[in-house]
Protein backbone atom coordinates (compact mmCIF):
# COMPACT_ATOMS: atom_id res chain seq x y z
CA UNK A 1 0.00 0.00 0.00
CA UNK A 2 1.20 3.53 -0.76
CA UNK A 3 0.17 6.38 1.51
CA UNK A 4 1.07 9.97 0.76
CA UNK A 5 0.28 12.81 3.17
CA UNK A 6 0.87 16.49 2.50
CA UNK A 7 3.79 15.81 0.17
CA UNK A 8 5.31 19.08 -0.95
CA UNK A 9 8.32 19.94 -3.08
CA UNK A 10 9.37 23.53 -3.46
CA UNK A 11 12.13 25.00 -5.61
CA UNK A 12 12.63 28.56 -4.41
CA UNK A 13 9.17 30.05 -4.60
CA UNK A 14 7.96 27.50 -7.18
CA UNK A 15 5.85 24.59 -5.96
CA UNK A 16 6.48 21.42 -7.97
CA UNK A 17 4.17 19.59 -5.60
CA UNK A 18 1.60 21.15 -3.24
CA UNK A 19 0.46 19.06 -0.29
CA UNK A 20 -0.33 15.87 -2.17
CA UNK A 21 -2.57 13.40 -0.31
CA UNK A 22 -3.14 9.99 -1.83
CA UNK A 23 -3.71 6.38 -0.82
CA UNK A 24 -3.21 3.49 -3.19
CA UNK A 25 -4.51 0.14 -1.99
CA UNK A 26 -2.69 -3.15 -2.43
CA UNK A 27 -3.13 -4.91 -5.76
CA UNK A 28 -4.57 -1.90 -7.54
CA UNK A 29 -3.32 -0.10 -10.60
CA UNK A 30 -3.24 3.65 -10.20
CA UNK A 31 -2.78 5.89 -13.22
CA UNK A 32 -1.25 9.29 -12.68
CA UNK A 33 -2.20 11.75 -15.38
CA UNK A 34 -1.20 15.32 -15.99
CA UNK A 35 0.56 17.59 -18.41
CA UNK A 36 4.36 17.83 -18.56
CA UNK A 37 5.68 19.56 -15.47
CA UNK A 38 2.48 18.91 -13.49
CA UNK A 39 4.38 17.07 -10.74
CA UNK A 40 4.12 13.39 -11.73
CA UNK A 41 7.84 12.67 -11.98
CA UNK A 42 8.52 14.73 -8.84
CA UNK A 43 6.10 12.54 -6.90
CA UNK A 44 7.65 9.37 -8.32
CA UNK A 45 11.20 10.53 -7.60
CA UNK A 46 10.29 11.25 -3.97
CA UNK A 47 8.64 7.84 -3.60
CA UNK A 48 11.75 6.23 -5.12
CA UNK A 49 13.87 8.04 -2.47
CA UNK A 50 15.71 10.03 -5.14
CA UNK A 51 14.38 13.43 -4.20
CA UNK A 52 13.99 15.00 -0.82
CA UNK A 53 10.52 16.45 -0.17
CA UNK A 54 10.23 19.93 1.31
CA UNK A 55 7.38 18.80 3.55
CA UNK A 56 5.00 15.90 4.03
CA UNK A 57 5.55 12.18 4.27
CA UNK A 58 4.92 8.98 2.36
CA UNK A 59 4.81 5.36 3.41
CA UNK A 60 5.45 2.34 1.23
CA UNK A 61 3.88 -0.76 2.79
CA UNK A 62 3.87 1.17 6.06
CA UNK A 63 7.57 2.07 5.84
CA UNK A 64 8.38 5.76 5.99
CA UNK A 65 10.41 7.07 3.05
CA UNK A 66 12.16 9.60 5.27
CA UNK A 67 12.86 7.31 8.21
CA UNK A 68 13.84 4.15 6.38
CA UNK A 69 14.65 4.85 2.71
CA UNK A 70 16.95 1.81 2.49
CA UNK A 71 14.05 -0.55 3.29
CA UNK A 72 11.72 1.39 0.95
CA UNK A 73 14.11 0.64 -1.94
CA UNK A 74 13.65 -3.09 -1.32
CA UNK A 75 9.87 -2.70 -1.45
CA UNK A 76 9.63 -0.92 -4.79
CA UNK A 77 10.52 -1.52 -8.40
CA UNK A 78 11.20 1.85 -10.00
CA UNK A 79 11.37 2.69 -13.67
CA UNK A 80 12.31 6.31 -14.44
CA UNK A 81 10.99 8.25 -17.41
CA UNK A 82 14.49 8.63 -18.87
CA UNK A 83 17.23 6.12 -18.27
CA UNK A 84 20.44 4.92 -19.84
CA UNK A 85 22.07 1.52 -20.05
CA UNK A 86 25.65 0.40 -19.64
CA UNK A 87 27.71 -0.15 -22.78
CA UNK A 88 29.24 -3.54 -23.40
CA UNK A 89 26.93 -5.35 -21.00
CA UNK A 90 24.78 -8.21 -22.22
CA UNK A 91 21.07 -8.44 -21.47
CA UNK A 92 21.40 -11.25 -18.95
CA UNK A 93 24.46 -9.63 -17.37
CA UNK A 94 22.45 -6.44 -16.98
CA UNK A 95 19.78 -8.26 -15.01
CA UNK A 96 22.42 -10.25 -13.14
CA UNK A 97 24.08 -7.02 -11.99
CA UNK A 98 20.84 -5.59 -10.64
CA UNK A 99 19.91 -8.94 -9.08
CA UNK A 100 23.23 -8.88 -7.21
CA UNK A 101 22.54 -5.27 -6.26
CA UNK A 102 19.45 -6.46 -4.41
CA UNK A 103 21.42 -9.15 -2.64
CA UNK A 104 20.16 -12.14 -4.63
CA UNK A 105 22.70 -14.96 -4.72
CA UNK A 106 24.04 -16.43 -7.96
CA UNK A 107 21.66 -19.42 -7.91
CA UNK A 108 18.58 -17.26 -7.39
CA UNK A 109 19.65 -14.95 -10.20
CA UNK A 110 20.34 -17.83 -12.54
CA UNK A 111 16.83 -19.20 -11.95
CA UNK A 112 15.10 -15.84 -12.13
CA UNK A 113 16.65 -14.17 -15.18
CA UNK A 114 15.22 -16.55 -17.86
CA UNK A 115 11.74 -16.17 -16.33
CA UNK A 116 11.93 -12.39 -16.34
CA UNK A 117 13.25 -12.32 -19.90
CA UNK A 118 10.37 -14.54 -20.93
CA UNK A 119 7.87 -12.25 -19.18
CA UNK A 120 9.10 -9.25 -21.15
CA UNK A 121 9.56 -11.22 -24.39
CA UNK A 122 13.31 -10.83 -24.52
CA UNK A 123 14.46 -14.44 -24.18
CA UNK A 124 15.88 -14.33 -27.70
CA UNK A 125 18.00 -11.27 -26.81
CA UNK A 126 19.67 -12.87 -23.80
CA UNK A 127 23.18 -12.69 -25.23
CA UNK A 128 22.79 -9.34 -27.00
CA UNK A 129 24.45 -6.16 -25.82
CA UNK A 130 21.98 -3.92 -24.02
CA UNK A 131 23.02 -0.71 -25.76
CA UNK A 132 22.20 -2.27 -29.13
CA UNK A 133 18.58 -3.11 -28.22
CA UNK A 134 15.73 -1.05 -29.64
CA UNK A 135 14.01 1.55 -27.47
CA UNK A 136 11.01 -0.69 -26.84
CA UNK A 137 13.26 -3.59 -25.86
CA UNK A 138 15.24 -1.37 -23.50
CA UNK A 139 11.98 -0.25 -21.87
CA UNK A 140 10.90 -3.86 -21.40
CA UNK A 141 14.32 -4.80 -20.07
CA UNK A 142 14.14 -1.93 -17.61
CA UNK A 143 10.77 -3.24 -16.47
CA UNK A 144 12.28 -6.71 -15.99
CA UNK A 145 15.04 -5.07 -13.98
CA UNK A 146 12.48 -3.34 -11.77
CA UNK A 147 10.96 -6.78 -11.08
CA UNK A 148 14.21 -8.61 -10.27
CA UNK A 149 13.78 -8.47 -6.48
CA UNK A 150 10.08 -9.32 -6.73
CA UNK A 151 8.73 -6.05 -5.29
CA UNK A 152 4.98 -5.88 -4.71
CA UNK A 153 4.94 -2.19 -5.65
CA UNK A 154 5.93 -0.90 -9.07
CA UNK A 155 6.49 2.78 -9.75
CA UNK A 156 6.58 3.26 -13.51
CA UNK A 157 7.20 6.74 -14.84
CA UNK A 158 5.95 6.96 -18.42
CA UNK A 159 6.91 3.38 -19.34
CA UNK A 160 5.47 3.69 -22.83
CA UNK A 161 6.82 7.08 -23.79
CA UNK A 162 8.57 7.21 -27.14
CA UNK A 163 7.43 3.75 -28.16
CA UNK A 164 5.87 2.86 -31.50
CA UNK A 165 2.27 1.49 -31.46
CA UNK A 166 3.40 -2.15 -31.52
CA UNK A 167 5.82 -1.63 -28.64
CA UNK A 168 3.09 0.16 -26.72
CA UNK A 169 0.74 -2.75 -27.13
CA UNK A 170 3.47 -5.14 -25.97
CA UNK A 171 4.14 -2.99 -22.91
CA UNK A 172 0.42 -2.86 -22.12
CA UNK A 173 0.14 -6.64 -22.32
CA UNK A 174 3.04 -7.06 -19.89
CA UNK A 175 1.47 -4.58 -17.48
CA UNK A 176 -1.81 -6.50 -17.63
CA UNK A 177 0.09 -9.63 -16.75
CA UNK A 178 1.73 -7.87 -13.79
CA UNK A 179 -1.67 -6.67 -12.64
CA UNK A 180 -2.91 -10.25 -12.78
CA UNK A 181 0.08 -11.22 -10.63
CA UNK A 182 -1.31 -8.91 -7.94
CA UNK A 183 1.29 -6.17 -8.12
CA UNK A 184 0.40 -2.67 -6.95
CA UNK A 185 1.25 -0.44 -9.88
CA UNK A 186 1.63 3.31 -9.87
CA UNK A 187 1.93 4.42 -13.46
CA UNK A 188 2.12 7.74 -15.23
CA UNK A 189 1.68 8.06 -18.91
CA UNK A 190 0.54 10.22 -21.73
CA UNK A 191 -1.08 7.18 -23.18
CA UNK A 192 -3.19 6.68 -20.08
CA UNK A 193 -6.34 6.42 -22.23
CA UNK A 194 -4.88 3.27 -23.69
CA UNK A 195 -4.32 1.97 -20.17
CA UNK A 196 -7.76 3.02 -18.91
CA UNK A 197 -9.02 -0.55 -19.07
CA UNK A 198 -6.33 -1.75 -16.69
CA UNK A 199 -6.31 1.21 -14.28
CA UNK A 200 -8.54 0.73 -11.23
CA UNK A 201 -8.30 4.40 -10.48
CA UNK A 202 -6.63 7.51 -11.73
CA UNK A 203 -5.41 10.74 -10.25
CA UNK A 204 -5.23 13.95 -12.23
CA UNK A 205 -2.43 16.27 -11.23
CA UNK A 206 -2.12 19.84 -12.35
CA UNK A 207 0.45 22.42 -11.20
CA UNK A 208 1.51 20.15 -8.34
CA UNK A 209 -2.02 19.59 -7.04
CA UNK A 210 -4.25 16.56 -7.29
CA UNK A 211 -7.38 17.98 -8.91
CA UNK A 212 -9.29 14.71 -9.27
CA UNK A 213 -8.95 11.20 -7.91
CA UNK A 214 -11.14 8.15 -8.27
CA UNK A 215 -12.24 5.45 -10.69
CA UNK A 216 -11.87 6.12 -14.39
CA UNK A 217 -15.67 6.42 -14.75
CA UNK A 218 -16.17 8.72 -11.78
CA UNK A 219 -13.39 11.01 -12.98
CA UNK A 220 -15.02 11.15 -16.39
CA UNK A 221 -18.37 12.06 -14.82
CA UNK A 222 -16.87 14.56 -12.43
CA UNK A 223 -14.73 16.34 -14.93
CA UNK A 224 -17.00 16.34 -17.91
CA UNK A 225 -19.31 19.26 -17.41
CA UNK A 226 -20.97 18.86 -20.82
CA UNK A 227 -21.97 15.80 -22.78
CA UNK A 228 -22.28 15.63 -26.55
CA UNK A 229 -25.70 14.23 -27.54
CA UNK A 230 -26.58 12.94 -31.02
CA UNK A 231 -30.23 12.63 -32.06
CA UNK A 232 -31.08 10.85 -35.33
CA UNK A 233 -34.43 11.79 -36.77
CA UNK A 234 -36.85 10.40 -39.33
CA UNK A 235 -38.52 13.79 -39.85
CA UNK A 236 -37.32 17.36 -40.61
CA UNK A 237 -34.33 18.58 -38.57
CA UNK A 238 -35.53 22.18 -38.20
CA UNK A 239 -38.28 21.26 -35.66
CA UNK A 240 -35.78 19.31 -33.59
CA UNK A 241 -33.28 22.19 -33.61
CA UNK A 242 -36.00 24.56 -32.37
CA UNK A 243 -37.13 22.12 -29.69
CA UNK A 244 -33.66 21.49 -28.25
CA UNK A 245 -32.66 25.17 -28.42
CA UNK A 246 -35.50 25.95 -26.02
CA UNK A 247 -34.00 23.79 -23.26
CA UNK A 248 -31.83 25.93 -20.93
CA UNK A 249 -29.33 23.05 -20.40
CA UNK A 250 -28.64 22.74 -24.13
CA UNK A 251 -26.02 24.74 -26.01
CA UNK A 252 -24.47 24.69 -29.49
CA UNK A 253 -27.20 22.89 -31.44
CA UNK A 254 -26.03 21.81 -34.91
CA UNK A 255 -27.89 19.96 -37.60
CA UNK A 256 -25.97 17.49 -39.76
CA UNK A 257 -28.26 16.95 -42.76
CA UNK A 258 -26.27 14.24 -44.50
CA UNK A 259 -26.64 12.05 -41.43
CA UNK A 260 -30.15 13.26 -40.51
CA UNK A 261 -28.80 14.11 -37.10
CA UNK A 262 -28.97 16.95 -34.62
CA UNK A 263 -26.02 17.35 -32.29
CA UNK A 264 -25.82 19.49 -29.14
CA UNK A 265 -23.96 19.98 -25.87
CA UNK A 266 -25.95 19.05 -22.78
CA UNK A 267 -25.28 20.11 -19.21
CA UNK A 268 -27.55 18.12 -16.97
CA UNK A 269 -27.92 14.99 -14.86
CA UNK A 270 -28.89 11.57 -16.22
CA UNK A 271 -32.44 12.06 -14.88
CA UNK A 272 -32.78 15.42 -16.60
CA UNK A 273 -31.49 13.89 -19.81
CA UNK A 274 -34.14 11.18 -19.55
CA UNK A 275 -36.84 13.79 -19.06
CA UNK A 276 -35.59 15.70 -22.12
CA UNK A 277 -35.90 12.57 -24.27
CA UNK A 278 -39.45 11.94 -23.00
CA UNK A 279 -40.48 15.52 -23.75
CA UNK A 280 -38.95 15.35 -27.24
CA UNK A 281 -40.90 12.15 -27.99
CA UNK A 282 -44.08 13.69 -26.57
CA UNK A 283 -43.68 16.79 -28.73
CA UNK A 284 -43.91 14.58 -31.81
CA UNK A 285 -40.31 14.48 -32.90
CA UNK A 286 -39.69 11.24 -34.81
CA UNK A 287 -36.54 10.13 -33.02
CA UNK A 288 -34.72 7.11 -34.42
CA UNK A 289 -31.75 7.25 -32.09
CA UNK A 290 -30.76 9.28 -29.06
CA UNK A 291 -27.16 8.75 -27.97
CA UNK A 292 -24.43 10.21 -25.85
CA UNK A 293 -21.04 10.48 -27.55
CA UNK A 294 -18.48 8.14 -26.04
CA UNK A 295 -15.65 10.21 -24.69
CA UNK A 296 -12.49 8.43 -23.74
CA UNK A 297 -9.90 9.31 -21.18
CA UNK A 298 -7.87 11.15 -23.80
CA UNK A 299 -10.70 13.67 -24.19
CA UNK A 300 -11.05 14.01 -20.46
CA UNK A 301 -7.30 14.49 -20.14
CA UNK A 302 -7.31 17.16 -22.84
CA UNK A 303 -10.32 18.84 -21.27
CA UNK A 304 -8.88 19.09 -17.76
CA UNK A 305 -5.34 19.97 -18.72
CA UNK A 306 -6.18 22.56 -21.33
CA UNK A 307 -5.91 25.31 -18.72
CA UNK A 308 -2.65 24.00 -17.30
CA UNK A 309 -0.39 25.90 -19.61
CA UNK A 310 -2.43 29.10 -19.38
CA UNK B 1 36.28 -8.79 3.26
CA UNK B 2 34.47 -11.37 1.13
CA UNK B 3 31.40 -9.15 1.23
CA UNK B 4 33.46 -6.16 0.09
CA UNK B 5 34.94 -8.04 -2.85
CA UNK B 6 31.57 -9.57 -3.83
CA UNK B 7 30.45 -5.99 -4.44
CA UNK B 8 28.15 -5.97 -7.54
CA UNK B 9 29.45 -2.59 -8.76
CA UNK B 10 33.04 -3.80 -8.46
CA UNK B 11 32.35 -7.05 -10.32
CA UNK B 12 30.42 -5.29 -13.10
CA UNK B 13 32.97 -2.49 -13.56
CA UNK B 14 35.90 -4.92 -13.71
CA UNK B 15 34.00 -7.02 -16.22
CA UNK B 16 33.34 -3.98 -18.40
CA UNK B 17 36.87 -2.64 -18.10
CA UNK B 18 38.51 -5.89 -19.13
CA UNK B 19 36.04 -6.44 -21.91
CA UNK B 20 37.34 -3.37 -23.65
CA UNK B 21 40.25 -3.69 -26.07
CA UNK B 22 41.55 -0.33 -24.81
CA UNK B 23 42.57 -1.86 -21.47
CA UNK B 24 44.64 -4.57 -23.11
CA UNK B 25 46.32 -2.26 -25.60
CA UNK B 26 47.06 0.17 -22.73
CA UNK B 27 48.65 -2.64 -20.74
CA UNK B 28 50.63 -3.85 -23.77
CA UNK B 29 52.10 -0.43 -24.54
CA UNK B 30 52.88 0.23 -20.89
CA UNK B 31 54.87 -2.99 -20.60
CA UNK B 32 56.50 -2.39 -23.98
CA UNK B 33 57.71 1.09 -23.01
CA UNK B 34 58.86 -0.13 -19.57
CA UNK B 35 60.71 -3.04 -21.19
CA UNK B 36 62.40 -0.86 -23.83
CA UNK B 37 63.39 1.64 -21.15
CA UNK B 38 64.89 -0.92 -18.73
CA UNK B 39 66.72 -2.99 -21.34
CA UNK B 40 67.80 0.12 -23.21
CA UNK B 41 69.17 1.66 -20.02
CA UNK B 42 71.10 -1.47 -19.04
CA UNK B 43 72.42 -1.93 -22.55
CA UNK B 44 73.44 1.71 -22.99
CA UNK B 45 75.05 2.02 -19.56
CA UNK B 46 77.06 -1.17 -19.89
CA UNK B 47 78.22 -0.42 -23.44
CA UNK B 48 78.97 3.28 -22.78
CA UNK B 49 80.97 2.57 -19.64
CA UNK B 50 82.97 0.11 -21.72
CA UNK B 51 83.15 -2.18 -18.68
CA UNK B 52 80.64 -4.59 -20.11
CA UNK B 53 78.84 -4.90 -16.77
CA UNK B 54 76.10 -3.10 -14.85
CA UNK B 55 77.12 -1.91 -11.38
CA UNK B 56 74.85 -1.87 -8.27
CA UNK B 57 75.06 1.95 -8.26
CA UNK B 58 73.73 2.12 -11.80
CA UNK B 59 71.12 -0.46 -10.86
CA UNK B 60 69.97 1.81 -8.03
CA UNK B 61 69.80 4.77 -10.42
CA UNK B 62 67.62 2.70 -12.74
CA UNK B 63 65.42 1.70 -9.81
CA UNK B 64 65.03 5.36 -8.80
CA UNK B 65 64.08 6.38 -12.31
CA UNK B 66 61.56 3.55 -12.61
CA UNK B 67 60.06 4.47 -9.25
CA UNK B 68 59.53 8.05 -10.35
CA UNK B 69 58.08 6.98 -13.68
CA UNK B 70 55.56 4.81 -11.87
CA UNK B 71 54.73 7.59 -9.43
CA UNK B 72 54.12 9.88 -12.41
CA UNK B 73 51.91 7.20 -13.91
CA UNK B 74 49.84 6.97 -10.73
CA UNK B 75 49.52 10.73 -10.36
CA UNK B 76 48.44 11.30 -13.95
CA UNK B 77 46.29 8.23 -14.63
CA UNK B 78 44.39 7.96 -11.32
CA UNK B 79 42.39 11.20 -11.77
CA UNK B 80 41.46 10.13 -15.30
CA UNK B 81 40.23 6.76 -14.05
CA UNK B 82 38.29 7.96 -11.03
CA UNK B 83 37.00 11.47 -11.77
CA UNK B 84 34.16 10.20 -13.95
CA UNK B 85 32.96 7.28 -11.86
CA UNK B 86 29.74 8.81 -10.49
CA UNK B 87 29.30 11.85 -12.74
CA UNK B 88 29.46 9.71 -15.91
CA UNK B 89 26.67 7.52 -14.48
CA UNK B 90 24.71 10.73 -13.94
CA UNK B 91 25.42 11.86 -17.50
CA UNK B 92 24.46 8.48 -18.95
CA UNK B 93 21.26 8.48 -16.86
CA UNK B 94 22.14 5.22 -15.15
CA UNK B 95 22.71 6.70 -11.70
CA UNK B 96 19.07 7.01 -10.63
CA UNK B 97 18.45 3.33 -11.22
CA UNK B 98 21.64 2.42 -9.35
CA UNK B 99 20.60 4.59 -6.41
CA UNK B 100 17.21 2.90 -6.09
CA UNK B 101 18.81 -0.54 -5.65
CA UNK B 102 19.36 -1.97 -2.18
CA UNK B 103 23.12 -1.37 -2.32
CA UNK B 104 24.43 0.93 0.38
CA UNK B 105 26.11 4.18 -0.61
CA UNK B 106 29.38 2.84 0.80
CA UNK B 107 29.14 -0.29 -1.37
CA UNK B 108 28.60 1.81 -4.51
CA UNK B 109 31.42 4.28 -3.74
CA UNK B 110 33.85 1.58 -2.62
CA UNK B 111 33.05 -0.56 -5.67
CA UNK B 112 33.61 2.40 -7.98
CA UNK B 113 36.91 3.36 -6.36
CA UNK B 114 38.29 -0.15 -6.19
CA UNK B 115 37.33 -1.02 -9.77
CA UNK B 116 38.93 2.18 -11.08
CA UNK B 117 42.20 1.73 -9.25
CA UNK B 118 42.32 -2.01 -9.89
CA UNK B 119 43.37 -1.32 -13.47
CA UNK B 120 46.25 0.83 -12.28
CA UNK B 121 47.18 -1.83 -9.73
CA UNK B 122 47.24 -4.32 -12.59
CA UNK B 123 49.62 -2.04 -14.50
CA UNK B 124 51.90 -1.79 -11.49
CA UNK B 125 51.82 -5.51 -10.70
CA UNK B 126 52.28 -6.56 -14.32
CA UNK B 127 55.33 -4.28 -14.48
CA UNK B 128 56.88 -6.02 -11.43
CA UNK B 129 58.90 -8.59 -13.44
CA UNK B 130 60.51 -5.73 -15.41
CA UNK B 131 60.89 -3.70 -12.25
CA UNK B 132 62.60 -6.58 -10.48
CA UNK B 133 65.21 -6.82 -13.24
CA UNK B 134 67.21 -4.49 -11.00
CA UNK B 135 67.55 -7.31 -8.45
CA UNK B 136 69.82 -9.13 -10.87
CA UNK B 137 72.39 -6.37 -10.51
CA UNK B 138 72.08 -5.69 -6.77
CA UNK B 139 71.81 -2.35 -5.00
CA UNK B 140 68.09 -2.67 -4.18
CA UNK B 141 66.42 -4.83 -1.54
CA UNK B 142 63.02 -6.56 -1.98
CA UNK B 143 61.95 -4.79 1.24
CA UNK B 144 62.50 -1.45 -0.42
CA UNK B 145 60.26 -2.47 -3.34
CA UNK B 146 57.57 -3.58 -0.88
CA UNK B 147 57.72 -0.24 0.96
CA UNK B 148 57.52 1.68 -2.31
CA UNK B 149 54.50 -0.37 -3.41
CA UNK B 150 52.74 0.39 -0.15
CA UNK B 151 53.55 4.06 -0.77
CA UNK B 152 52.05 3.76 -4.27
CA UNK B 153 48.95 2.07 -2.89
CA UNK B 154 48.35 4.83 -0.35
CA UNK B 155 48.88 7.55 -2.98
CA UNK B 156 46.56 5.73 -5.37
CA UNK B 157 43.82 5.39 -2.76
CA UNK B 158 44.07 9.04 -1.73
CA UNK B 159 44.11 10.52 -5.25
CA UNK B 160 41.49 7.97 -6.37
CA UNK B 161 39.16 8.81 -3.50
CA UNK B 162 39.56 12.52 -4.31
CA UNK B 163 38.50 11.74 -7.90
CA UNK B 164 35.44 9.80 -6.71
CA UNK B 165 34.57 12.59 -4.28
CA UNK B 166 34.68 15.30 -6.95
CA UNK B 167 32.73 13.01 -9.25
CA UNK B 168 30.02 12.63 -6.59
CA UNK B 169 29.86 16.31 -5.71
CA UNK B 170 29.89 17.76 -9.23
CA UNK B 171 27.28 17.13 -11.88
CA UNK B 172 29.65 17.05 -14.83
CA UNK B 173 32.65 14.83 -15.46
CA UNK B 174 34.70 17.61 -17.02
CA UNK B 175 34.39 19.74 -13.85
CA UNK B 176 35.27 16.75 -11.70
CA UNK B 177 38.25 15.95 -13.93
CA UNK B 178 39.61 19.52 -13.71
CA UNK B 179 39.13 19.59 -9.93
CA UNK B 180 40.91 16.25 -9.43
CA UNK B 181 43.84 17.15 -11.68
CA UNK B 182 43.97 20.56 -9.97
CA UNK B 183 44.21 18.94 -6.53
CA UNK B 184 46.83 16.50 -7.79
CA UNK B 185 48.89 19.37 -9.21
CA UNK B 186 48.53 21.20 -5.91
CA UNK B 187 49.80 18.16 -4.00
CA UNK B 188 52.80 17.71 -6.29
CA UNK B 189 53.85 20.94 -8.03
CA UNK B 190 52.35 23.60 -5.73
CA UNK B 191 53.60 21.93 -2.53
CA UNK B 192 57.00 21.55 -4.26
CA UNK B 193 57.01 25.25 -5.06
CA UNK B 194 56.04 26.16 -1.49
CA UNK B 195 58.76 23.85 -0.22
CA UNK B 196 61.41 25.62 -2.30
CA UNK B 197 59.99 28.98 -1.24
CA UNK B 198 59.96 28.13 2.47
CA UNK B 199 63.51 26.72 2.23
CA UNK B 200 64.67 30.00 0.65
CA UNK B 201 62.94 32.06 3.36
CA UNK B 202 64.40 29.77 6.07
CA UNK B 203 67.84 30.11 4.56
CA UNK B 204 67.64 33.88 4.89
CA UNK B 205 66.12 34.00 8.36
CA UNK B 206 67.37 30.83 10.07
CA UNK B 207 70.71 30.12 8.49
CA UNK B 208 71.14 26.32 8.33
CA UNK B 209 67.75 25.48 9.90
CA UNK B 210 64.39 24.89 8.20
CA UNK B 211 60.98 26.12 9.32
CA UNK B 212 58.13 23.72 10.23
CA UNK B 213 56.42 24.90 7.03
CA UNK B 214 59.22 23.39 4.98
CA UNK B 215 58.69 20.13 6.85
CA UNK B 216 54.95 20.22 6.19
CA UNK B 217 55.28 20.94 2.46
CA UNK B 218 57.94 18.24 2.15
CA UNK B 219 55.88 15.69 4.06
CA UNK B 220 52.82 15.94 1.78
CA UNK B 221 54.76 16.04 -1.48
CA UNK B 222 54.81 12.53 -3.03
CA UNK B 223 58.03 13.14 -4.97
CA UNK B 224 59.92 14.26 -1.85
CA UNK B 225 58.58 11.42 0.27
CA UNK B 226 59.51 8.92 -2.43
CA UNK B 227 63.02 10.31 -2.35
CA UNK B 228 63.18 9.75 1.42
CA UNK B 229 62.06 6.15 0.88
CA UNK B 230 64.74 5.61 -1.76
CA UNK B 231 67.41 7.51 0.21
CA UNK B 232 66.57 7.21 3.94
CA UNK B 233 69.50 9.51 4.72
CA UNK B 234 67.63 12.39 3.11
CA UNK B 235 64.77 11.96 5.58
CA UNK B 236 67.25 12.11 8.49
CA UNK B 237 68.68 15.31 7.07
CA UNK B 238 65.23 16.98 6.97
CA UNK B 239 64.50 15.81 10.53
CA UNK B 240 67.84 17.24 11.67
CA UNK B 241 67.31 20.58 9.91
CA UNK B 242 63.69 21.13 10.98
CA UNK B 243 64.03 19.72 14.46
CA UNK B 244 60.81 17.71 13.92
CA UNK B 245 61.66 14.13 14.79
CA UNK B 246 58.70 12.49 13.02
CA UNK B 247 59.91 10.87 9.76
CA UNK B 248 58.34 12.34 6.61
CA UNK B 249 56.68 9.08 5.63
CA UNK B 250 54.72 8.97 8.91
CA UNK B 251 53.26 12.45 8.33
CA UNK B 252 52.64 11.54 4.68
CA UNK B 253 50.78 8.37 5.70
CA UNK B 254 48.63 10.20 8.25
CA UNK B 255 47.87 13.07 5.83
CA UNK B 256 46.95 10.83 2.89
CA UNK B 257 44.94 8.47 5.09
CA UNK B 258 42.98 11.50 6.29
CA UNK B 259 42.48 12.65 2.68
CA UNK B 260 41.27 9.14 1.78
CA UNK B 261 38.94 8.86 4.79
CA UNK B 262 37.57 12.40 4.35
CA UNK B 263 36.94 11.96 0.64
CA UNK B 264 35.25 8.59 1.14
CA UNK B 265 33.07 9.98 3.94
CA UNK B 266 31.98 12.96 1.84
CA UNK B 267 31.29 10.77 -1.21
CA UNK B 268 29.24 8.26 0.78
CA UNK B 269 27.22 10.93 2.58
CA UNK B 270 26.56 13.00 -0.54
CA UNK B 271 25.79 10.19 -3.01
CA UNK B 272 22.13 9.98 -2.08
CA UNK B 273 19.80 12.71 -0.86
CA UNK B 274 19.14 12.73 2.84
CA UNK B 275 15.43 11.94 2.95
CA UNK B 276 15.25 12.82 6.63
CA UNK B 277 16.98 16.19 6.43
CA UNK B 278 13.88 18.34 6.14
CA UNK B 279 12.44 17.03 9.41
Amino acid sequence: MIEIKGLTKKYGSFYALKGLDLTIEDGTVFGFVGANGAGKSTTFSILATLLQPTAGEAWINGISISQNPQEVRRQIGYMPDFFGVYDQLKTEEYLDFYGASYGLDAKQREALIPKLLELVNLSHKRQDYVDLLSRGMKQRLCLARALIHDPNILILDEPASGLDPRARVEMREILKELKAMGKTILISSHILPELAEMCDSIGVIDSGELIAHGSVQSIQEKLQSEKVIHVKLAGPLADAVTFFENDPRVTQVDSITERQTVQFLYKGTDEEQLALLREAMASGLRILAFSEEETDLEDVFMEITKGAGA
Amino acid sequence: MKELLANPVLVKEIKLRFRSVKSFTGLFFYLLIMGVFVFGFINLTSSLSGAGFFSPDESFLLFTMLSYIQLGLILFITPGLTAGTISSEREKQTLNILLTTAQSSFQIIFGKLLSSISFLLLLLVSGLPIYSMVFLYGGVSPGQIAVIFLFYLLTLLAIGSLGVMYSTLTRRTIVSMISTYGTMIFLTAVTGFFLVLSISISAVSMGMGLSPFSYFWASINPAVVLLTLLEPGFSGEIVRMTGISVPLWVTYTIFYLLVFAGSMWLSVSKLRVNMNKYK
